[in-house]
């Protein structure tokens, strides 16, 4: 017989820094399940998190750098993926997860994010996209729908957003998939792919923001939110990540891409080698 | 055939005739560095061409980031990884990499960035020397810190000063600057570089406890906590938010922050007497003292000589280092100074720390703007002027 103390102990505990439980996101909010999801993967993959590094930026997703019993680095607004680029040219042994928000890795960081995946840096980046900058207090970003309110689009937004995994796929990654935090399971099944593939990987994960994005915009509870997911995503693998604009009739999910391409690392490796044979032979 | 000895030689031991900025490439890859990140731009794009081509024939990783924000976060990303590493930029480069300039002191990150400066603001004089940062590189990022800064006037200083910069560096796990003048870059002169086994390199001190002992932002006597780089199984969380000893979040605790910023500060100013460099010329009987750093320093040295010539007692203090500034040195010569000469390539900004730091002495100020140096015959007019008044 279990005692109710073991039984209270989540089976995944053991790769959080249970110290720092309880976590700051709102109730109804994704991220939650966006990091369940994540250490399941590394369960069900039996990763080696003593060779793994998360690395976030700035914003309420960002916080998930401080809950993972890895290595792992909070930086500066926006940097995540640069930053992450340093750690994994310096050192091939480690695996790099980066987990941060649309605003941070899209407005302030879309330029490493671009780069970073036309180089395929060896990443997973996993984008929990919840509208708006939460942690300020909901500003409209990068992937604010047209039309929506928010603290500083009080009259609706204005601005086209991006679509994000039309954004990775043009920039070069070779695994681009989109899912809600609705669709757990799946998500967790494309971590677990994105994981063991090489190259720069990127996730989009449409998150629930009830408390904030939500409320502004008469989206409901976070289980009315789940419902209209359910309701509008579609899910087709392989599909025009072009065509897949993010609209309140529908959301595409799935795999987008996921192809095979030599990485930054595998290139510079080889013309080391070459180099060296090369002033090795005296020329 | 394999050469072996080619292979088995990564530094390039012997006389060079070679540009400053290639001197501080070789002293960077002297000192262990094996990664460099970094985005083109003039006066310091030479040091980024020399180090693509030699890093690649030490292991090392040349990575050109797509801006220099991005350079500067992955020197951070690849010193937490175990690496030595170094960006070089200049003026409007250097004012990008401000904000993770703050995240290195933040986070306690050894790490290299070389500014050849150029005249400012803003896109200022591409191609013209300027001595215009030396206030940025001490205050351009927010919040109160320390850095440390060394400021080369030969191409033999642009390699041993490299090195000297990664040694302290990884000391005091601080960002640390090689502040040169576009000139001191540009300049060839002959280099002599030692051989491997005499070159001094100071690697950072790791943990001597298992994991679950330690805490990787509790700090040692010396005020420097011992550094788990990532991938050791210490499993280290570093972030820009203050923090405790644990590395933990700890942003609305007034004292935790007092005591954060306080040993950043601390563990730099209170070890001021084992970083401060700074060499004199004719100094013992001086009166007018010439205080110089960079390519000023050299005019300073023949205006110096000059005076003495005809009879003026006249002396050189050269900093090499610029931050933690020598605060000593001067207060020592104020004693006996009857005045004191500072030519700059700005519009006066080390000369503002002379004035804090030697109350009651005459200080006089040669500016130099536009990117010509001060002439010998410039500064030995001040000189006499000082010396008459």
């Amino acid at each position: 017989m279990k005692t109710k103390q073991e039984f209270e102990k989540h089976p995944l505990i053991k790769y959080l820094r249970e110290e720092r439980l309880p976590h700051i996101w709102c109730e109804g909010c994704g991220n939650g399940i966006i990091l369940s999801s994540f250490v399941r993967a590394l369960d069900d993959l039996d990763v080696d998190t003593e060779k793994l590094v998360v690395v976030s930026g700035i914003g309420c997703v960002g916080r998930v750098a401080g809950y993972v019993k890895s290595d792992s680095f909070h930086t500066t607004h926006g940097r995540a993926i640069a930053l992450a680029t340093g750690i994994r040219l310096a050192d091939p042994d480690l695996g790099i997860v980066v987990i941060s928000g649309d605003g941070d890795l899209f407005a302030i960081g879309g330029n490493h994010f671009i780069h970073a995946a036309r180089r395929n840096v060896d990443m997973t980046v996993i984008c929990s996209n919840n509208f708006n900058y939460g942690m300020t207090g909901g500003q409209f970003g990068p992937t604010t729908p047209l039309d929506s309110y928010t603290t500083t689009t009080p009259y609706g937004s204005i601005e086209h957003p991006f679509n994000l995994v039309h954004l990775a796929s043009a920039a070069g990654a070779v695994y681009v998939a989109r899912w809600t935090v609705l669709h757990v399971r799946r998500l967790t099944e494309s971590i677990k792919k994105a994981l063991q593939k090489k190259g720069f990987k990127f996730i989009e994960v449409i998150s629930s923001c009830p408390e904030i994005y939500g409320r502004r915009n008469k989206l409901g509870s976070a289980v009315e939110i789940m419902e209209h997911y359910g309701k509008i995503a579609r899910v087709a693998h392989g599909s025009d990540p072009s065509k897949a604009d993010i609209t309140d009739e529908e959301i595409v999910v799935g795999e987008f891409v996921d192809i095979e391409k030599p990485t930054y690392a595998e290139l510079l490796k080889k013309q080391s080698m070459r180099v060296k044979e090369r002033q090795a032979e005296g020329g | 055939m394999v050469n072996m000895a080619k292979q088995e030689k990564p530094i390039l031991t012997g006389a060079h005739f070679m540009n400053g900025d290639f001197a501080c490439a070789e002293g960077a890859i002297a000192a262990g560095c094996r990664f460099f990140a970094g985005y083109p731009i003039t006066p310091a794009t030479e040091i980024a061409e020399r180090m693509a081509r030699r890093l690649v024939e030490v292991d090392g990783t040349y990575i050109q980031m797509e801006d220099e924000l991005a350079s500067m976060a992955a020197i951070i990303g690849a010193s937490w990884a175990g690496v030595k590493s170094m960006t070089a930029t200049s003026g409007p480069g250097f004012s990008l990499m401000q904000e993770n300039i703050g995240l290195a002191v933040m986070t306690e990150t050894p790490c290299v960035v070389v500014n050849i400066m150029r005249g400012g603001p803003s896109t200022g004089q591409p191609t013209e020397g300027a001595q215009q940062d030396v206030m940025q590189s001490r205050w351009g990022s927010h919040g109160d810190y320390e850095i440390i800064a060394l400021a080369p006037a030969s191409v033999q200083e642009m390699f041993d000063l490299t090195i000297e910069c990664f040694n302290l560096s990884e000391t005091y796990r601080v960002p640390t600057f090689l502040l040169a003048d576009g000139f001191t870059a540009h300049l060839w002169e002959r280099v002599i570089i030692p051989s491997l086994e005499t070159i001094r390199t100071v690697n950072r001190k790791r943990p001597k406890v298992r994991p679950e002992n330690y805490l990787p932002f509790k700090p040692e006597d010396d005020l420097i906590p011992a550094m788990a780089t990532f991938g050791q199984g210490y499993r280290v969380h570093v972030t820009g938010l203050t923090h405790d000893e644990r590395g933990y979040p700890q942003t609305v605790d007034p004292q935790t922050q007092q005591r954060l910023v306080e040993r950043l500060c601390l563990k730099i100013r209170s070890n001021e007497d084992r970083i401060v460099r700074t060499r004199e010329f004719m100094t013992d009987d001086a009166e007018v003292f010439v205080i110089a750093y960079g390519i000023p320093s050299r005019a300073s040295l023949t205006a110096v000589r000059e005076a003495r010539r005809s009879g003026i007692k006249a002396g050189l203090v050269r900093l090499i280092t610029l931050w933690p500034f020598p605060e000593k040195t001067i207060a020592k010569i104020t004693e006996r100074a009857k005045a004191i000469v500072v030519p700059e390539m700005n519009n006066g900004q080390i000369v503002r720390e002379v004035k804090r730091t030697s109350e009651g002495a005459q200080v006089h100020f040669i500016s130099k703007l536009g990117g010509e140096p001060h002439r010998p015959s410039e500064i030995l007019e001040a000189v006499r002027k000082a010396a008459k008044a």
